[in-house]
């Protein structure tokens, strides 16, 4: 919890609140990396680029 | 106040303690660890700080980390949404690193903290500086200036990779930056890659080829790669570069422009890796130069402290005093990411706190001659290396010093481990080889039977301070071996005209001087200027081997084996002087000779060490 109290603080003093939907992707994205830890998950997410 | 300083998590992980702004210990985890560039929590640093400082961490009042992990990750993000979809297969591998652990820093040096002794007890606050400020406060602060101008330079921070600012009593200032992934570190990476050598470590060895090269490729640098401006501001062209989207450092175009594929490691240098290396040492030194200059402009200064990665171009910053640019320069000697750990506490203890700057007190900056590390009593040497099976006698302080002497003067390669260990990349004269540098052949043999490295690899001459003048064109101090001078005219050997006209690694055979093992093919050499002041043992020695033989320098080499860190302990050292070809150990008053030690307790030493 005081890792994502931590981190709107630093969003909020370096202006960068438009990083909030890129994180959430990219957290979706790692979650699903480090779950799997393996090179399946490549060409789902290939296509979604 | 206490305050421990902490780098960790890439690479030279460092502990460093400050107690009311002075530097009481700073050591690099490697050296305990025995691992190269150990990049782990520096546990065993800090204890050791710690223990210097007689407390354990209940004692400490703040603790800081060298760098801002969130906005370093936030550089990342950035970068690979800038660049998607490519840069997938760098995303894929940092990810999982950073979301299991770098992203959560803070628990993880908080977890750690409290494992180690008077952790549970511990409950002060836990500081994190930004990466340059860390690099700008280790020039700044422990810098005998009371003001100065600063010039932090290195591969990446967090967006950072060049900064300049102002120092001025207790206050420090950054005026101008410049972004990831515009830097000159990584430009120097890219080109050690791309001959053949390890990034993060094999830059040094770029910088020593150099000199076997002509810079044939400067103009094809600057008008395809980097768009240097007349203030030594820069750009570089992406499309040669790999490091933001891929897992190498330059890209296919980088290949074409030069002409072929990157040198394997180990495979044999040709005459194209000495140009590249000669060019880009060139492209370095013009960026360095001219920044030099733009900031003596717009400041005003007379004074220099340099930090960052590229500061430990000794070479660039030797072209630097002689262009006379500042009155004086200081360069912090863990000027890589290891002297982060110093700069986060001073920067803590100046910036955060409000201390009050030290009185120099006749000392010739606050670093204390880099000796910052473990110290063994006499006690402690004899006992480990009893333990280890060693065969040795202990003299007076006089005898060590002489037959130490005689030892050099007979063209012995000598082993000394006395005092405090060295903070910082360079062995100073407390965990050194030392030799002859007057003898033709020292150079060689140290490089393939006591180093086990690359025959063109150079050596550095350790030169009493008041002697420095009369063999190097330079008359400075130089007490961190972070300057490259001349060997003077007076000293160097004329040379037949076929001899002049060799080219690439065949100027290695030819005799320039009086001192060959430490003259470079181009007559340069990386001074450390000894003084009485920080290492009297040390200058006793020269000045003895100085009574002897009329010379008063002599070759200092880290005490190592390449790819093993330096030695720390006696037990350290005597594995390498059995595992090498060294012929004398001094560890402490304990003498030993090779001959004299049971040749079972030899090592294969050579293969112990992964290759840097």
């Amino acid at each position: 919890m005081e890792f994502i109290t931590e981190l709107v603080r630093f969003m909020g003093e370096r202006k960068k609140y438009w990083l909030i939907p890129i994180l959430l992707t990219v957290a979706l994205f790692g979650f699903l990396i480090v779950i799997t830890q393996g090179t399946a998950i490549a060409p789902f997410i290939y296509t979604l680029f | 106040m206490r305050i421990l300083g902490i780098s960790a998590f890439y690479h030279d992980s460092a502990a460093a303690l400050v107690e009311d702004g002075r530097i009481v210990a700073a050591a690099q985890e490697e050296r305990f660890t025995r691992r190269k560039h150990d990049a782990g929590f520096p546990r065993r640093a800090s204890q050791f700080c710690l223990g210097e400082a007689g407390t354990n961490l209940s004692g400490v009042d703040l603790v800081v980390f060298y760098d801002k992990p969130f906005i370093k990750f936030e550089r990342l993000l950035e970068t690979y949404l800038a660049v998607a979809p490519r840069g997938f297969a760098s995303f894929r591998m940092a990810m999982p690193v950073w979301l299991k652990e770098k992203l959560f820093q803070k628990n993880l040096l908080r977890r750690e903290l409290r494992q180690m002794p008077g952790g549970d007890e511990w409950n002060a606050k836990l500081w994190f500086t930004e990466h340059h400020q860390s690099h700008a406060a280790s020039a700044f602060f422990a810098s005998p200036f009371e003001e100065a101008a600063i010039l932090t330079m290195d591969g990446a921070g967090e967006w950072c990779t060049t900064s300049f600012g102002m120092g001025r009593g207790n206050t420090l200032e950054i005026v101008k930056e410049i972004h990831f992934p515009h830097s000159l570190g990584l430009l120097y990476s890219a080109f050690t890659y791309y001959t053949g050598f390890k990034v993060n470590s094999g830059e040094y060895k770029v910088m020593g080829l150099a000199p076997y090269g002509e810079p044939n490729y400067v103009q094809t640098i600057l008008e395809n790669i980097v768009d240097m401006k007349a203030d030594g501001t820069f750009r570089l062209d992406q499309s040669y570069f790999d490091y933001c989207t891929g897992l190498t450092m330059t890209s296919g175009k980088f290949d074409s422009l030069f002409g072929g594929p990157p040198r394997r490691p180990e495979q044999p240098l040709t005459q194209r890796e000495m140009d590249l290396a000669a060019s880009i040492q060139v492209v370095t030194e013009e960026a360095v130069s001219r920044l030099a200059r733009s900031i003596a402009r717009e400041t005003g200064q007379r004074n220099l402290c340099l930090a960052g990665g590229v500061a430990l171009n000794c070479v660039a910053n030797g072209k630097l005093v002689r262009e006379r640019i500042f009155n004086k320069i200081w360069i912090q000697p863990a000027a890589g990411d290891a002297g982060g750990a110093v700069g986060a506490a001073l920067a803590a203890y100046y910036q955060g706190c409000g201390g009050a700057r030290l009185p120099l007190n006749g000392h010739l900056d606050h670093m204390q001659g880099a000796y910052l590390g473990p110290e063994f009593t006499q006690a402690v040497i004899e006992r480990d290396l009893r333990e280890a099976g060693a065969i040795f006698e202990v003299l007076d302080e006089h005898e060590v010093i002489e037959r130490s002497a005689e030892s050099l003067a007979d063209s012995k390669a000598v082993g000394w481990m006395q005092g405090r260990m060295e903070f910082g990349p360079r062995a100073l004269g407390a965990r050194s080889i030392l030799a002859d540098a007057r003898s033709p052949t020292m150079q060689r043999m140290l490089n393939l039977k006591v180093k086990y490295r690359e025959s063109f690899r150079p050596f550095a001459p350790s030169i009493l301070r008041e002697d420095v003048a009369e063999w190097f064109e330079i008359d400075e101090d130089s007490p961190y071996m972070l300057l490259v001078a001349d060997v003077t005219e007076q000293h160097r050997r004329q040379m037949a005209a076929a001899e002049v006209n060799m080219f690439g690694i065949e100027k290695l055979n030819v005799l320039r001087s009086d001192i060959p093992a430490v003259t470079h093919v181009d007559y340069s050499a990386r001074v450390q200027t000894v003084h009485r002041e920080t290492n009297p043992r040390y200058h006793a020695l020269i000045s003895a081997f100085k009574a002897r033989t009329g010379c008063p320098t002599i070759v200092n080499t880290s005490f190592n084996v390449r790819g093993e860190p330096i030695v720390c302990d006696a037990r350290d050292a005597f594995r390498c002087f059995m595992g090498t070809e060294i012929e004398v150990l001094v560890a402490g008053n304990c003498f030993l000779r090779k001959e004299q030690q049971n040749q079972n307790l030899k090592l294969d030493y050579k293969s112990k060490f992964e290759l840097d």
